[in-house]
Protein backbone atom coordinates (compact mmCIF):
# COMPACT_ATOMS: atom_id res chain seq x y z
CA UNK A 1 0.00 0.00 0.00
CA UNK A 2 1.12 3.55 -0.93
CA UNK A 3 0.53 6.79 1.69
CA UNK A 4 -2.59 7.22 -0.75
CA UNK A 5 -4.18 4.22 -0.31
CA UNK A 6 -3.76 2.51 -3.48
CA UNK A 7 -1.59 -0.62 -4.74
CA UNK A 8 2.06 0.03 -5.53
CA UNK A 9 1.37 -0.22 -9.01
CA UNK A 10 -1.52 2.27 -8.91
CA UNK A 11 -0.21 5.25 -11.35
CA UNK A 12 -3.38 7.79 -10.80
CA UNK A 13 -5.96 7.86 -7.83
CA UNK A 14 -8.84 9.45 -8.00
CA UNK A 15 -10.79 10.14 -4.77
CA UNK A 16 -14.30 11.48 -4.55
CA UNK A 17 -13.67 14.23 -7.06
CA UNK A 18 -16.69 16.41 -8.04
CA UNK A 19 -16.77 19.46 -10.08
CA UNK A 20 -19.40 21.87 -10.58
CA UNK A 21 -19.76 24.98 -13.52
CA UNK A 22 -22.14 27.00 -10.98
CA UNK A 23 -25.59 24.80 -10.96
CA UNK A 24 -24.42 21.60 -13.17
CA UNK A 25 -22.38 19.16 -11.78
CA UNK A 26 -19.83 18.00 -14.43
CA UNK A 27 -18.19 15.15 -12.62
CA UNK A 28 -20.30 13.35 -9.23
CA UNK A 29 -17.76 12.49 -6.50
CA UNK A 30 -15.70 10.23 -9.13
CA UNK A 31 -13.62 7.61 -7.51
CA UNK A 32 -11.14 6.04 -9.45
CA UNK A 33 -7.52 4.05 -9.62
CA UNK A 34 -5.88 2.99 -12.72
CA UNK A 35 -3.00 0.65 -13.18
CA UNK A 36 0.72 1.43 -14.45
CA UNK A 37 0.65 0.57 -17.99
CA UNK A 38 -2.94 -0.07 -18.63
CA UNK A 39 -4.54 1.47 -21.66
CA UNK A 40 -7.77 2.89 -19.95
CA UNK A 41 -10.69 4.55 -22.02
CA UNK A 42 -13.24 7.20 -20.26
CA UNK A 43 -16.18 6.14 -22.19
CA UNK A 44 -19.27 8.10 -22.40
CA UNK A 45 -21.49 10.37 -24.76
CA UNK A 46 -20.52 14.26 -24.89
CA UNK A 47 -20.98 16.25 -21.53
CA UNK A 48 -20.81 13.36 -19.85
CA UNK A 49 -17.43 14.82 -17.77
CA UNK A 50 -14.73 12.91 -19.65
CA UNK A 51 -12.81 16.25 -20.40
CA UNK A 52 -13.43 17.97 -17.10
CA UNK A 53 -12.02 14.83 -15.54
CA UNK A 54 -8.92 14.83 -17.95
CA UNK A 55 -8.35 18.63 -16.97
CA UNK A 56 -8.87 17.91 -13.76
CA UNK A 57 -5.99 15.42 -14.26
CA UNK A 58 -3.61 17.18 -16.01
CA UNK A 59 -4.19 21.01 -13.56
CA UNK A 60 -5.79 23.09 -15.72
CA UNK A 61 -8.70 22.80 -13.98
CA UNK A 62 -9.30 22.28 -9.80
CA UNK A 63 -11.44 20.09 -8.43
CA UNK A 64 -14.81 21.44 -6.21
CA UNK A 65 -13.85 18.96 -4.23
CA UNK A 66 -12.43 15.71 -3.58
CA UNK A 67 -8.33 14.56 -4.34
CA UNK A 68 -6.42 13.40 -6.64
CA UNK A 69 -2.79 11.74 -6.74
CA UNK A 70 -0.79 11.08 -10.55
CA UNK A 71 2.23 9.54 -10.49
CA UNK A 72 2.32 10.29 -7.06
CA UNK A 73 1.64 14.01 -7.04
CA UNK A 74 -1.43 15.70 -5.47
CA UNK A 75 -2.82 17.39 -8.69
CA UNK A 76 -3.59 20.51 -6.15
CA UNK A 77 -0.38 21.16 -4.40
CA UNK A 78 1.82 19.89 -7.11
CA UNK A 79 1.12 20.98 -10.01
CA UNK A 80 4.30 21.46 -11.56
CA UNK A 81 5.43 17.67 -10.87
CA UNK A 82 1.88 16.34 -12.02
CA UNK A 83 2.97 18.68 -15.37
CA UNK A 84 6.53 17.32 -15.79
CA UNK A 85 5.30 13.62 -15.59
CA UNK A 86 2.23 14.02 -18.14
CA UNK A 87 1.53 14.53 -21.70
CA UNK A 88 -2.01 15.80 -22.69
CA UNK A 89 -3.08 15.25 -26.71
CA UNK A 90 -5.93 17.81 -26.23
CA UNK A 91 -9.87 17.02 -28.14
CA UNK A 92 -9.46 20.69 -29.92
CA UNK A 93 -6.41 21.22 -32.08
CA UNK A 94 -3.49 23.00 -29.80
CA UNK A 95 -0.54 23.44 -32.68
CA UNK A 96 0.94 26.14 -33.63
CA UNK A 97 -0.48 26.82 -37.62
CA UNK A 98 2.57 29.06 -38.26
CA UNK A 99 5.15 26.71 -37.15
CA UNK A 100 6.18 23.94 -38.92
CA UNK A 101 5.75 19.97 -37.69
CA UNK A 102 9.42 20.27 -36.08
CA UNK A 103 9.22 23.89 -34.78
CA UNK A 104 6.50 22.91 -32.63
CA UNK A 105 8.12 19.58 -31.61
CA UNK A 106 11.22 21.93 -30.54
CA UNK A 107 9.10 24.63 -28.81
CA UNK A 108 7.55 21.57 -26.48
CA UNK A 109 11.16 19.93 -26.17
CA UNK A 110 12.16 23.32 -24.75
CA UNK A 111 9.36 24.03 -22.82
CA UNK A 112 10.00 21.05 -20.94
CA UNK A 113 14.00 21.73 -20.36
CA UNK A 114 15.51 19.21 -22.97
CA UNK A 115 18.74 19.99 -23.76
CA UNK A 116 19.36 20.22 -27.77
CA UNK A 117 20.73 16.81 -27.98
CA UNK A 118 17.62 14.85 -27.05
CA UNK A 119 15.38 17.48 -28.28
CA UNK A 120 16.90 16.27 -32.07
CA UNK A 121 17.14 12.54 -31.13
CA UNK A 122 13.39 12.60 -30.21
CA UNK A 123 12.25 15.05 -32.87
CA UNK A 124 13.50 12.15 -35.36
CA UNK A 125 12.18 9.43 -32.92
CA UNK A 126 8.42 10.43 -32.72
CA UNK A 127 8.79 11.99 -36.10
CA UNK A 128 9.52 8.41 -37.21
CA UNK A 129 6.27 6.71 -34.68
CA UNK A 130 3.87 8.82 -36.53
CA UNK A 131 5.25 8.80 -39.87
CA UNK A 132 5.63 12.63 -40.45
CA UNK A 133 9.35 12.41 -41.30
CA UNK A 134 8.82 13.40 -44.78
CA UNK A 135 6.72 16.65 -43.93
CA UNK A 136 8.53 17.86 -40.81
CA UNK A 137 9.63 21.56 -42.17
CA UNK A 138 6.26 21.86 -43.36
CA UNK A 139 4.13 24.49 -41.66
CA UNK A 140 0.98 23.00 -39.72
CA UNK A 141 -1.36 24.93 -41.98
CA UNK A 142 -0.84 22.77 -44.68
CA UNK A 143 -1.13 19.51 -42.45
CA UNK A 144 -4.31 17.51 -42.64
CA UNK A 145 -6.94 16.51 -39.74
CA UNK A 146 -5.28 13.20 -39.46
CA UNK A 147 -1.43 14.48 -39.67
CA UNK A 148 -1.91 17.35 -36.88
CA UNK A 149 -3.53 14.65 -34.81
CA UNK A 150 -0.58 12.62 -35.50
CA UNK A 151 1.73 15.87 -34.37
CA UNK A 152 -0.10 15.87 -31.11
CA UNK A 153 0.39 12.22 -30.89
CA UNK A 154 4.16 12.74 -30.76
CA UNK A 155 4.41 16.21 -29.56
CA UNK A 156 2.30 14.49 -26.47
CA UNK A 157 5.32 11.08 -25.88
CA UNK A 158 8.42 14.07 -26.72
CA UNK A 159 9.17 14.44 -23.09
CA UNK A 160 8.60 10.75 -21.83
CA UNK A 161 5.36 11.04 -20.15
CA UNK A 162 4.61 8.22 -17.20
CA UNK A 163 1.26 9.33 -18.07
CA UNK A 164 -0.51 10.13 -22.11
CA UNK A 165 -3.68 11.20 -21.51
CA UNK A 166 -5.61 11.92 -25.32
CA UNK A 167 -8.88 13.17 -25.14
CA UNK A 168 -10.70 11.97 -28.22
CA UNK A 169 -7.72 11.08 -30.19
CA UNK A 170 -9.83 10.40 -33.29
CA UNK A 171 -12.94 12.78 -33.11
CA UNK A 172 -13.75 13.98 -36.60
CA UNK A 173 -11.62 11.94 -38.48
CA UNK A 174 -11.61 9.39 -40.95
CA UNK A 175 -11.93 5.66 -40.19
CA UNK A 176 -8.88 4.63 -42.15
CA UNK A 177 -7.14 7.49 -40.09
CA UNK A 178 -8.54 6.32 -36.93
CA UNK A 179 -7.60 2.98 -37.54
CA UNK A 180 -3.98 4.35 -38.04
CA UNK A 181 -4.04 6.10 -35.06
CA UNK A 182 -5.00 3.52 -32.89
CA UNK A 183 -2.08 1.44 -34.30
CA UNK A 184 0.49 3.98 -33.25
CA UNK A 185 -2.04 4.32 -29.94
CA UNK A 186 -1.11 0.04 -29.10
CA UNK A 187 2.47 0.70 -30.47
CA UNK A 188 3.22 3.11 -27.69
CA UNK A 189 2.23 1.34 -25.31
CA UNK A 190 4.06 -1.77 -26.39
CA UNK A 191 7.59 0.59 -26.99
CA UNK A 192 7.63 2.94 -24.12
CA UNK A 193 4.82 1.44 -21.27
CA UNK A 194 3.33 4.52 -21.18
CA UNK A 195 0.27 4.44 -19.15
CA UNK A 196 -2.91 5.95 -21.48
CA UNK A 197 -5.79 7.66 -20.12
CA UNK A 198 -8.05 7.69 -23.60
CA UNK A 199 -11.78 9.04 -23.38
CA UNK A 200 -14.09 9.01 -26.59
CA UNK A 201 -17.37 8.46 -27.32
CA UNK A 202 -17.16 5.82 -30.28
CA UNK A 203 -17.69 2.75 -28.84
CA UNK A 204 -15.89 0.65 -31.14
CA UNK A 205 -12.70 2.62 -30.06
CA UNK A 206 -12.79 1.75 -26.37
CA UNK A 207 -13.46 -2.23 -27.47
CA UNK A 208 -11.09 -2.25 -29.58
CA UNK A 209 -7.57 -0.58 -27.99
CA UNK A 210 -8.26 -0.43 -23.81
CA UNK A 211 -7.61 -3.02 -21.50
CA UNK A 212 -10.34 -1.51 -18.71
CA UNK A 213 -13.08 0.91 -19.45
CA UNK A 214 -15.01 3.33 -17.11
CA UNK A 215 -18.30 3.85 -18.62
CA UNK A 216 -19.21 7.66 -17.71
CA UNK A 217 -22.85 9.44 -18.03
CA UNK A 218 -23.88 12.41 -16.23
CA UNK A 219 -20.59 12.68 -14.01
CA UNK A 220 -21.20 9.10 -12.74
CA UNK A 221 -18.82 6.58 -13.74
CA UNK A 222 -21.84 3.59 -13.97
CA UNK A 223 -19.57 0.11 -14.85
CA UNK A 224 -15.60 0.09 -14.88
CA UNK A 225 -14.54 -3.73 -16.08
CA UNK A 226 -12.65 -4.94 -19.72
CA UNK A 227 -14.77 -4.74 -22.26
CA UNK A 228 -15.02 -8.43 -22.44
CA UNK A 229 -16.26 -8.44 -19.05
CA UNK A 230 -18.89 -6.14 -19.72
CA UNK A 231 -20.12 -7.31 -22.92
CA UNK A 232 -20.27 -10.67 -20.83
CA UNK A 233 -22.49 -8.81 -18.31
CA UNK A 234 -25.21 -8.93 -20.81
CA UNK A 235 -25.53 -12.66 -20.83
CA UNK A 236 -24.82 -13.90 -24.19
CA UNK A 237 -25.30 -13.48 -28.05
CA UNK A 238 -28.83 -10.55 -29.15
CA UNK A 239 -30.91 -12.61 -31.73
CA UNK A 240 -33.52 -10.64 -33.72
CA UNK A 241 -36.24 -12.25 -35.35
CA UNK A 242 -38.79 -11.50 -37.87
CA UNK A 243 -42.14 -12.70 -38.21
CA UNK A 244 -45.68 -12.15 -39.87
CA UNK A 245 -47.50 -13.13 -36.77
CA UNK A 246 -45.81 -13.44 -33.15
CA UNK A 247 -47.72 -16.55 -31.54
CA UNK A 248 -49.00 -15.23 -27.71
CA UNK A 249 -47.53 -18.74 -26.06
CA UNK A 250 -43.85 -17.72 -28.70
CA UNK A 251 -42.43 -15.32 -26.14
CA UNK A 252 -43.34 -17.30 -22.65
CA UNK A 253 -41.88 -20.67 -24.45
CA UNK A 254 -38.60 -18.79 -24.99
CA UNK A 255 -38.90 -16.99 -21.47
CA UNK A 256 -38.70 -20.14 -19.83
CA UNK A 257 -35.98 -21.86 -21.41
CA UNK A 258 -32.77 -21.58 -19.19
CA UNK A 259 -30.38 -20.09 -22.03
CA UNK A 260 -32.68 -16.77 -22.31
CA UNK A 261 -31.79 -14.03 -20.06
CA UNK A 262 -34.54 -11.31 -21.90
CA UNK A 263 -37.21 -11.59 -24.55
CA UNK A 264 -38.56 -8.49 -25.66
CA UNK A 265 -41.18 -8.53 -28.97
CA UNK A 266 -42.03 -5.24 -31.07
CA UNK A 267 -43.83 -4.89 -34.11
CA UNK A 268 -43.65 -8.57 -35.31
CA UNK A 269 -39.76 -8.01 -34.04
CA UNK A 270 -38.34 -10.38 -31.36
CA UNK A 271 -35.35 -9.78 -29.55
CA UNK A 272 -33.70 -12.38 -27.34
CA UNK A 273 -30.59 -11.80 -25.43
CA UNK A 274 -29.07 -15.48 -25.26
CA UNK A 275 -25.95 -17.25 -23.89
CA UNK A 276 -24.83 -19.56 -26.87
CA UNK A 277 -26.72 -18.22 -29.80
CA UNK A 278 -25.71 -20.18 -32.21
CA UNK A 279 -26.91 -23.20 -30.82
CA UNK A 280 -30.12 -21.92 -29.43
CA UNK A 281 -31.34 -21.00 -32.90
CA UNK A 282 -32.24 -24.36 -33.97
CA UNK A 283 -34.62 -24.20 -30.82
CA UNK A 284 -36.40 -21.11 -32.31
CA UNK A 285 -37.43 -22.68 -35.25
CA UNK A 286 -38.72 -25.65 -33.20
CA UNK A 287 -40.55 -23.65 -30.92
CA UNK A 288 -42.13 -21.23 -33.00
CA UNK A 289 -42.82 -24.64 -35.84
CA UNK A 290 -44.62 -26.58 -32.62
CA UNK A 291 -47.09 -23.49 -32.79
CA UNK A 292 -47.51 -23.13 -36.28
CA UNK A 293 -45.49 -19.88 -36.78
CA UNK A 294 -43.16 -18.90 -39.36
CA UNK A 295 -40.16 -17.17 -38.92
CA UNK A 296 -39.29 -14.60 -42.06
CA UNK A 297 -35.62 -14.43 -40.75
CA UNK A 298 -33.02 -14.63 -37.91
CA UNK A 299 -30.11 -12.28 -36.96
CA UNK A 300 -27.44 -12.92 -34.57
CA UNK A 301 -24.73 -10.40 -33.30
CA UNK A 302 -22.24 -10.36 -30.08
CA UNK A 303 -23.29 -7.38 -28.35
CA UNK A 304 -20.89 -4.54 -28.07
CA UNK A 305 -20.01 -1.70 -25.60
CA UNK A 306 -23.39 -0.13 -26.94
CA UNK A 307 -25.74 -2.44 -25.76
CA UNK A 308 -23.78 -2.16 -22.55
CA UNK A 309 -24.08 1.58 -22.64
CA UNK A 310 -27.73 1.03 -23.10
CA UNK A 311 -28.50 -1.66 -20.83
CA UNK A 312 -26.70 0.74 -18.10
CA UNK A 313 -28.74 4.11 -18.92
CA UNK A 314 -31.27 3.30 -20.85
CA UNK A 315 -30.20 5.55 -23.65
CA UNK A 316 -27.72 5.40 -26.55
CA UNK A 317 -24.74 7.07 -27.25
CA UNK A 318 -25.56 9.28 -30.13
CA UNK A 319 -23.38 8.67 -33.01
CA UNK A 320 -21.93 12.17 -33.72
CA UNK A 321 -22.41 13.32 -37.25
CA UNK A 322 -19.93 15.87 -39.30
CA UNK A 323 -22.66 18.70 -38.69
CA UNK A 324 -23.10 18.76 -35.12
CA UNK A 325 -21.56 21.94 -33.91
CA UNK A 326 -19.05 21.24 -31.81
CA UNK A 327 -17.22 19.47 -34.85
CA UNK A 328 -18.16 22.38 -37.45
CA UNK A 329 -16.25 24.71 -35.25
CA UNK A 330 -13.24 22.56 -34.87
CA UNK A 331 -13.25 22.40 -38.99
CA UNK A 332 -13.78 26.43 -39.10
CA UNK A 333 -10.95 26.94 -37.04
CA UNK A 334 -8.53 24.64 -39.01
CA UNK A 335 -10.12 26.36 -42.08
CA UNK A 336 -8.96 29.90 -41.37
CA UNK A 337 -6.58 29.93 -38.39
CA UNK A 338 -4.88 33.53 -38.22
CA UNK B 1 13.32 24.16 -15.57
CA UNK B 2 14.97 27.33 -14.39
CA UNK B 3 12.53 30.76 -15.40
CA UNK B 4 14.95 31.58 -18.61
CA UNK B 5 14.76 28.90 -20.92
CA UNK B 6 10.92 29.26 -20.77
CA UNK B 7 11.19 33.01 -21.26
CA UNK B 8 13.60 32.65 -24.56
CA UNK B 9 11.13 29.90 -26.04
CA UNK B 10 8.45 31.58 -25.73
CA UNK B 11 10.57 35.01 -27.25
CA UNK B 12 11.95 32.75 -29.81
CA UNK B 13 8.03 31.44 -30.94
CA UNK B 14 7.19 35.47 -31.56
CA UNK B 15 10.40 36.15 -33.49
CA UNK B 16 9.94 33.26 -36.01
CA UNK B 17 6.62 34.15 -36.03
CA UNK B 18 7.15 37.61 -36.87
CA UNK B 19 10.26 36.96 -39.64
CA UNK B 20 7.86 34.31 -41.27
CA UNK B 21 5.24 36.29 -41.83
CA UNK B 22 6.05 38.84 -44.75
CA UNK B 23 3.00 39.69 -45.45
CA UNK B 24 1.30 40.86 -41.88
CA UNK B 25 4.67 42.70 -41.72
CA UNK B 26 4.38 44.86 -44.82
CA UNK B 27 0.67 45.37 -43.49
CA UNK B 28 1.14 46.78 -40.37
CA UNK B 29 3.69 49.08 -41.78
CA UNK B 30 1.76 50.34 -44.65
CA UNK B 31 -0.98 52.01 -41.85
CA UNK B 32 1.99 54.09 -40.64
CA UNK B 33 3.19 55.20 -43.68
CA UNK B 34 -0.15 55.92 -45.04
CA UNK B 35 -0.76 58.39 -42.01
CA UNK B 36 2.74 59.65 -42.52
CA UNK B 37 3.25 60.50 -45.81
CA UNK B 38 -0.74 61.64 -47.26
CA UNK B 39 -1.41 63.18 -43.85
CA UNK B 40 2.07 64.46 -43.49
CA UNK B 41 1.84 65.92 -46.84
CA UNK B 42 -1.80 66.30 -47.37
CA UNK B 43 -1.98 68.83 -43.46
CA UNK B 44 1.60 70.25 -43.78
CA UNK B 45 0.45 73.31 -46.05
CA UNK B 46 -2.09 74.52 -43.29
CA UNK B 47 -0.05 73.42 -40.43
CA UNK B 48 1.57 76.50 -38.11
CA UNK B 49 3.48 75.43 -35.09
CA UNK B 50 6.66 77.21 -33.91
CA UNK B 51 8.45 78.67 -36.51
CA UNK B 52 9.84 76.32 -38.83
CA UNK B 53 8.26 72.95 -37.92
CA UNK B 54 6.41 71.31 -40.97
CA UNK B 55 3.88 68.77 -40.17
CA UNK B 56 5.48 65.89 -41.28
CA UNK B 57 8.08 66.65 -39.04
CA UNK B 58 5.77 67.25 -36.20
CA UNK B 59 4.02 63.64 -36.72
CA UNK B 60 6.93 62.13 -37.07
CA UNK B 61 7.59 60.55 -34.12
CA UNK B 62 3.76 60.41 -32.95
CA UNK B 63 3.54 57.83 -35.78
CA UNK B 64 5.93 55.78 -34.32
CA UNK B 65 4.20 56.28 -31.54
CA UNK B 66 1.23 54.42 -32.84
CA UNK B 67 3.02 51.90 -34.49
CA UNK B 68 4.37 50.81 -31.59
CA UNK B 69 0.60 51.55 -29.82
CA UNK B 70 -1.09 48.78 -32.58
CA UNK B 71 1.61 46.13 -32.72
CA UNK B 72 1.90 46.40 -29.03
CA UNK B 73 -1.55 45.87 -28.76
CA UNK B 74 -2.14 43.42 -31.31
CA UNK B 75 0.48 41.25 -29.92
CA UNK B 76 -0.52 41.20 -26.77
CA UNK B 77 -3.81 40.35 -27.47
CA UNK B 78 -2.59 37.36 -29.24
CA UNK B 79 -2.89 35.52 -26.57
CA UNK B 80 -6.42 35.59 -27.33
CA UNK B 81 -5.89 33.39 -30.91
CA UNK B 82 -3.92 31.35 -28.54
CA UNK B 83 -6.87 30.61 -26.03
CA UNK B 84 -9.02 30.18 -29.06
CA UNK B 85 -6.77 28.03 -31.06
CA UNK B 86 -5.79 25.78 -28.24
CA UNK B 87 -2.44 26.23 -28.18
CA UNK B 88 -2.50 28.09 -25.08
CA UNK B 89 -3.37 25.21 -23.49
CA UNK B 90 -0.39 23.04 -24.81
CA UNK B 91 1.71 26.03 -22.66
CA UNK B 92 -0.46 26.12 -19.37
CA UNK B 93 -0.08 22.61 -19.13
CA UNK B 94 3.64 22.58 -19.63
CA UNK B 95 5.70 22.48 -16.44
CA UNK B 96 6.45 26.29 -17.07
CA UNK B 97 5.66 28.77 -14.48
CA UNK B 98 2.69 31.54 -16.12
CA UNK B 99 5.14 34.87 -15.02
CA UNK B 100 8.05 33.22 -17.25
CA UNK B 101 5.28 32.79 -20.28
CA UNK B 102 3.85 36.29 -19.45
CA UNK B 103 7.62 37.69 -19.16
CA UNK B 104 8.60 35.19 -22.75
CA UNK B 105 5.65 36.19 -24.31
CA UNK B 106 5.99 40.38 -23.54
CA UNK B 107 9.56 40.37 -24.74
CA UNK B 108 8.91 38.37 -27.59
CA UNK B 109 6.18 41.12 -28.63
CA UNK B 110 7.80 43.84 -27.56
CA UNK B 111 10.77 42.82 -29.89
CA UNK B 112 9.22 42.52 -32.59
CA UNK B 113 6.81 45.65 -32.05
CA UNK B 114 10.33 47.82 -32.02
CA UNK B 115 11.87 46.46 -34.76
CA UNK B 116 8.63 47.72 -36.80
CA UNK B 117 8.79 50.87 -34.97
CA UNK B 118 12.66 51.02 -36.05
CA UNK B 119 12.40 50.29 -39.89
CA UNK B 120 9.95 53.51 -39.71
CA UNK B 121 12.55 55.87 -37.65
CA UNK B 122 15.36 54.29 -40.29
CA UNK B 123 12.64 55.40 -43.19
CA UNK B 124 12.13 58.76 -41.31
CA UNK B 125 16.06 59.47 -40.79
CA UNK B 126 16.71 58.83 -44.65
CA UNK B 127 14.29 60.62 -45.51
CA UNK B 128 15.67 63.76 -43.03
CA UNK B 129 12.55 64.13 -41.20
CA UNK B 130 14.21 63.96 -37.72
CA UNK B 131 17.62 65.14 -36.48
CA UNK B 132 19.14 62.17 -34.62
CA UNK B 133 22.33 62.19 -32.54
CA UNK B 134 23.07 58.88 -30.55
CA UNK B 135 21.99 60.61 -27.22
CA UNK B 136 18.89 61.36 -28.47
CA UNK B 137 18.80 57.89 -30.42
CA UNK B 138 19.23 56.10 -27.00
CA UNK B 139 16.91 57.75 -25.17
CA UNK B 140 13.79 57.26 -28.06
CA UNK B 141 14.97 53.10 -27.85
CA UNK B 142 14.18 53.66 -23.69
CA UNK B 143 10.86 55.48 -24.67
CA UNK B 144 9.88 53.04 -27.27
CA UNK B 145 10.45 50.00 -24.88
CA UNK B 146 8.62 51.78 -22.32
CA UNK B 147 5.40 52.69 -24.72
CA UNK B 148 5.70 48.86 -26.08
CA UNK B 149 6.19 47.11 -23.10
CA UNK B 150 3.27 48.84 -21.41
CA UNK B 151 1.09 48.33 -24.11
CA UNK B 152 1.48 44.40 -24.25
CA UNK B 153 0.85 44.19 -20.86
CA UNK B 154 -2.39 45.54 -21.88
CA UNK B 155 -3.13 43.86 -24.43
CA UNK B 156 -2.36 40.41 -22.44
CA UNK B 157 -4.38 41.56 -19.72
CA UNK B 158 -7.86 42.63 -22.10
CA UNK B 159 -6.89 39.47 -23.50
CA UNK B 160 -6.68 37.16 -20.26
CA UNK B 161 -10.11 38.54 -19.47
CA UNK B 162 -12.00 38.35 -22.64
CA UNK B 163 -13.26 35.09 -23.37
CA UNK B 164 -13.45 34.74 -27.71
CA UNK B 165 -12.55 37.04 -30.15
CA UNK B 166 -15.54 38.95 -30.94
CA UNK B 167 -14.50 41.88 -28.83
CA UNK B 168 -11.75 42.46 -30.36
CA UNK B 169 -13.46 45.16 -32.68
CA UNK B 170 -14.43 46.94 -29.08
CA UNK B 171 -11.09 47.13 -28.15
CA UNK B 172 -9.85 48.30 -31.27
CA UNK B 173 -12.27 51.67 -31.69
CA UNK B 174 -12.48 52.30 -27.89
CA UNK B 175 -9.47 51.67 -26.65
CA UNK B 176 -6.56 51.61 -29.60
CA UNK B 177 -8.25 54.49 -31.73
CA UNK B 178 -8.93 56.76 -28.76
CA UNK B 179 -5.48 56.68 -27.14
CA UNK B 180 -3.96 57.31 -30.28
CA UNK B 181 -6.38 60.12 -31.64
CA UNK B 182 -5.65 61.68 -28.00
CA UNK B 183 -2.11 61.61 -27.64
CA UNK B 184 -1.10 64.73 -29.92
CA UNK B 185 0.29 62.30 -32.48
CA UNK B 186 -1.19 64.47 -34.74
CA UNK B 187 -1.79 67.58 -33.02
CA UNK B 188 -0.36 69.83 -30.86
CA UNK B 189 -1.71 69.59 -27.61
CA UNK B 190 -2.00 73.61 -27.09
CA UNK B 191 -4.76 75.70 -27.37
CA UNK B 192 -7.16 72.73 -27.21
CA UNK B 193 -10.64 72.60 -25.81
CA UNK B 194 -10.29 71.96 -22.14
CA UNK B 195 -12.05 68.50 -22.07
CA UNK B 196 -10.09 67.59 -24.96
CA UNK B 197 -6.69 68.40 -23.42
CA UNK B 198 -7.77 67.08 -20.16
CA UNK B 199 -7.94 63.87 -21.89
CA UNK B 200 -4.81 63.93 -23.53
CA UNK B 201 -3.36 64.42 -20.29
CA UNK B 202 -4.30 61.56 -19.03
CA UNK B 203 -3.43 59.40 -21.71
CA UNK B 204 -0.11 57.60 -21.02
CA UNK B 205 0.57 57.54 -24.70
CA UNK B 206 0.97 61.22 -24.79
CA UNK B 207 3.94 61.13 -22.86
CA UNK B 208 5.59 58.63 -24.69
CA UNK B 209 5.13 60.82 -27.78
CA UNK B 210 6.25 63.89 -26.41
CA UNK B 211 8.96 62.40 -25.07
CA UNK B 212 10.07 61.05 -28.14
CA UNK B 213 9.51 64.05 -29.84
CA UNK B 214 12.17 65.49 -26.96
CA UNK B 215 14.46 63.08 -28.04
CA UNK B 216 14.49 63.09 -31.58
CA UNK B 217 14.80 67.08 -31.67
CA UNK B 218 11.28 67.90 -32.06
CA UNK B 219 8.85 70.74 -30.61
CA UNK B 220 8.23 68.74 -27.28
CA UNK B 221 5.75 69.99 -24.20
CA UNK B 222 7.24 68.19 -21.11
CA UNK B 223 10.36 67.99 -19.32
CA UNK B 224 11.67 64.53 -20.48
CA UNK B 225 11.80 63.30 -16.97
CA UNK B 226 8.37 64.07 -16.36
CA UNK B 227 7.84 61.98 -20.04
CA UNK B 228 9.58 59.12 -18.04
CA UNK B 229 8.25 59.05 -14.33
CA UNK B 230 4.54 59.23 -16.21
CA UNK B 231 5.80 56.07 -18.47
CA UNK B 232 7.60 54.07 -15.73
CA UNK B 233 4.62 54.51 -13.45
CA UNK B 234 2.19 53.15 -16.17
CA UNK B 235 5.09 50.33 -17.44
CA UNK B 236 4.96 49.15 -13.85
CA UNK B 237 1.00 49.13 -13.59
CA UNK B 238 0.24 47.45 -16.84
CA UNK B 239 3.24 44.61 -16.12
CA UNK B 240 1.63 43.94 -12.39
CA UNK B 241 -1.86 44.07 -14.19
CA UNK B 242 -0.88 41.79 -17.17
CA UNK B 243 0.96 39.73 -14.87
CA UNK B 244 -2.07 39.50 -12.16
CA UNK B 245 -4.79 38.77 -15.41
CA UNK B 246 -2.81 36.51 -16.99
CA UNK B 247 -2.48 34.26 -13.78
CA UNK B 248 -6.00 34.57 -13.02
CA UNK B 249 -6.89 33.21 -16.86
CA UNK B 250 -8.41 29.91 -17.10
CA UNK B 251 -7.58 27.93 -20.35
Amino acid sequence: MTPYGGTASTIIEIKEITRQFGELTALNSVSLDIERGELFGLLGPNGAGKTTLISILSTLLSPTSGSAVVCGHDVRKDEDMVRRSIGVVFQDPSLDDELSGQENLDFHGRLYGLDRESRRTRIDEVMRLVDLEDRRHDLIKTYSGGMRRRLEIARGLMHRPQVLFLDEPTLGLDPQTRRKIWNYIRGLKESYGTTIILTTHYMDEADQLCSRVAIIDHGLIVALDSPANLKASLGGDLLELETPTVHPDFVEKLRNSQEVRRVSAHNGRVTLTVAKGESFIPRVFETAQSLGMEIASVSMRKPNLEDVFIKLTGREIRQESITEPKERIRIYMWGRRR
Amino acid sequence: MSISPAIYTLWLREVIRFGRNRSRLIGSMALPVLFLVVLGSGFGGFFRYRNDVTYIEFIGPGIVGMTLLFSAMFGGMNVLWDKQFGFLKEILVAPVSRTAIMTGKTIGTVTTSMVRALVLLAAMITAGLVKVHLGGFLMTLIFMFLISASFVSLGIALASWMTDPHGFQLIMNFVIMPVFFLSGALFPLERLPRWLEILTLLNPLTYGVDGMRFALGGPYRFSPLVDLAVLLFFWLAMTFIGAFMFRKMSA
